[in-house]
């Protein structure tokens, strides 16, 4: 059983994809704290550095969806739904001049996932190699 | 009395329909010329536009500002104190004014702008002409002849990102400081609440010399990262949360100049046992206390939004505190003086609380109330309003780790000491904190213990200056709110002075 930690409405499939015709590859980064936080950010590839305390999620349209490795460990019994709604945030997430914000729905894993998913072992932290 | 809504005939407020940048003592067209739509929460419907700047803008005001940094920098405190007096009495005097324009661009209820955001922000203004004046340099007796002289000097030119949840009320806890001592700012407002500030510049532009105070609006990726990245500011400041913490601490290290960053918290509210040994005017100010996860509803970096309740009183705790809830904690015009709750300030922020109020559901989180939007009528319908919300479960629970910046409440019980402050210290954050007993023995032992920056004692959501405010933990660094801020836009010079006449021998 292959269960995906992040995954991506059609809608914002569709942003993320007229995205990177504009800024090229992209990446996600979930963000916690006030204002802005608990939302996810979209930046230009290289524009944010990764470290070792990053642990990737996965995919979602081609661009890697990381999260802080301490904040993962509270939400790791939940997949993430990537959406997006009409706003505009404040960070500097690459969708906000458009009057569209990605926001991230989420669900709790069922038994068998959570199951899969610690067979599969941890996810991969840092940048891929 | 409801306040006539900006814009209509007898408004305290008239928005211009078009704002533009201001810098160097001046309003500026955008250099694209681009504009966005600026919406009122209270209605979800636009009311002006504002400049939607670019690198080129952030460029015109880094020159404007260091064209000034010069002069300002060496003009004497005391002169620099009496500026800060006068935006402060200006401010007081336009204070219902700039109420209402901070109400319309947020949605915070004006019974709150009125009380609490514009007298704050006229005695910070105050409060940092006082600090500036009573600062003094240090100096070090070395030894018989060697005496080390400590100056403050200014930075220079900095960079200030400010939020949406208090738009002038955080613009001044950056600006005061920064000006006091003796920089010039370039500030980039929110995108989702840049018009009240812009309100604020119209009335106080006389004030500063050209170029000290520039404003440049915009989006993040446009404007924000030119500001944050740029080579010409010597320390970026900003409001916000951690993903963006951290990508503005990467561009500030690659031009190796300092942050400060205050990044939200998941705060924990504490009741002990005690607070309900008598049914007297305290266990009204506990139960209060709790009711303040509804302050600016929840769109607060210290959102008391984690009750953490004595197992031994937690049913009749909740049982009140959600009666209370009910009855004080209502969504309505956020311009009848009468409101508690307003609306949130933007469609997105709806939507991600209403997103949380989802997964708390599906985690198990019982709902004691609230647990919905708010439909209201009229003019209304199309504004963003919720439901307060209290939640019942545990703290491993999402709702209990995440900052909802919303008006919501996730609460749980404790066993014993140890028991509450491991739960309230089991988040990631360390901002601020609640603690409510009649034991000043606990009371001094939890606060000591709580790994947070601001721990509220029997008190809460209270902002005075004077008091330092900043986080432990994922939640910043620095302390606003206080003289030390000086600090952070200070340099210090040490001049080191042998006053002896003989060479030391060396060579």
């Amino acid at each position: 059983m292959d269960v995906l930690r992040v995954t991506v409405t059609p809608a914002a499939a569709e942003l993320i994809r007229s995205l990177r015709e504009e800024h090229g590859a992209l990446l996600f980064h979930q963000s916690g704290g006030c204002c802005d936080g608990s939302a996810p950010m979209c930046y230009p590839a290289g524009d944010f550095r990764l470290g070792q305390s990053d642990v990737r999620l996965g995919e979602i349209e081609g661009c890697a969806f990381y999260m802080g490795a301490a904040q993962f460990d509270y939400w790791k019994h939940t997949q993430l739904l990537i959406d997006v709604v009409p706003g505009r945030g404040s960070g500097f997430s690459a969708e906000a001049p458009r009057g569209v914000r990605f926001l991230t729905r989420s669900r709790v894993f069922d038994d068998a996932e959570i199951d899969a998913l610690e067979a599969a072992g941890p996810p991969h932290c840092g940048p891929l190699p | 009395m409801v306040y006539v809504a900006p814009n209509q005939p007898g408004s305290k407020v008239q928005f211009r329909s078009r704002y533009e940048n201001f810098i160097g003592g001046e309003w500026v067209k955008p250099v694209k010329g681009q504009y966005f739509e600026n919406v009122t929460p209270v209605t979800g419907r636009g009311f002006c536009e504002v400049p939607r700047g670019t690198a080129e803008d952030i460029e015109k005001a880094l020159d404007a500002a260091h064209a000034a940094k010069g002069a300002w920098g060496k003009t004497s405190p005391a002169a620099r104190a009496v500026v800060l007096n006068k935006i402060a009495d200006r401010i007081e005097a336009n204070l219902e004014m700039l109420a209402l324009a901070e109400t319309w661009d947020n949605g915070k209820p004006i019974r709150e702008t009125l009380a609490a955001d514009m007298p704050l922000t006229v005695d910070h203004f105050r409060y940092f002409a006082g600090c500036i004046r009573a600062q003094e340099g240090a100096l070090s007796d070395i030894d018989d002849t060697t005496v080390a002289y400590h100056f403050h000097e200014p930075l220079g030119v900095v960079g200030q990102i400010i939020p949406w949840n208090f738009p002038i009320l955080m613009a001044a806890w950056k600006l005061a400081p920064a000006l006091a001592a003796g920089n010039c700012v370039v500030l980039k407002p929110a995108e989702q609440t840049p018009a009240s500030i812009l309100v604020l510049m119209d009335l106080i532009h006389d004030l500063l010399p050209p170029g000290v105070l520039n404003i440049v609006n915009g989006f993040g990726i446009e404007a924000g990262k030119p500001l944050a990245s740029n080579k010409r500011i010597a320390k970026i400041a900003f409001t916000g949360e951690t993903t963006t913490g951290r990508l503005i601490m990467q561009y500030a290290s690659e031009n190796l100049i300092p942050v400060t960053l205050e990044l939200g918290g998941k705060s924990p509210n504490i009741f002990f046992e005690d607070v309900f040994a008598q049914n007297d005017s305290f266990a009204e100010k506990a139960l209060e206390g709790f009711g303040m996860f509804a302050l600016n509803q929840g769109e607060v970096c210290t959102c008391p939004s984690r009750a953490i309740i004595s197992e031994k009183i937690v049913g009749q705790f909740l049982e009140r505190a959600v009666e209370r809830t009910r009855t004080h904690a209502v969504p309505g015009n956020p311009l009848d003086p009468a409101t508690t709750v307003g609306a949130q300030a933007s469609n997105d922020q709806l939507e991600k609380i209403l997103s949380y109020l989802d997964i708390g559901k599906k985690e198990g989180a019982k709902v004691l109330i609230g647990g919905e939007r708010a439909q209201l009528s009229g003019d209304l319908a199309g504004g963003y309003y919720v439901m307060p919300t209290v939640l019942q479960g545990h703290n491993k629970m999402r709702v209990f780790q995440e900052e909802i910046f919303g008006p919501v409440v996730s609460a749980t019980s404790f066993k014993d000491f140890d028991d509450a402050i491991s739960i309230a210290n089991d988040t990631l954050y360390g901002l601020g904190a609640g603690v409510w007993t009649r034991d000043g023995s606990q009371a001094y032992r939890a606060g000591r213990a709580l790994q947070a920056g601001r721990v509220w004692t029997n008190c809460y959501h209270l902002y005075p200056a004077h008091a330092a405010f900043g986080g432990y933990k994922q939640s910043g660094i620095g302390r606003e709110n206080h003289k030390m801020m000086l600090d952070h836009y200070q340099q210090t010079k040490n001049l080191l002075v042998s006053y002896d006449p003989k060479p030391m021998g060396f060579f």
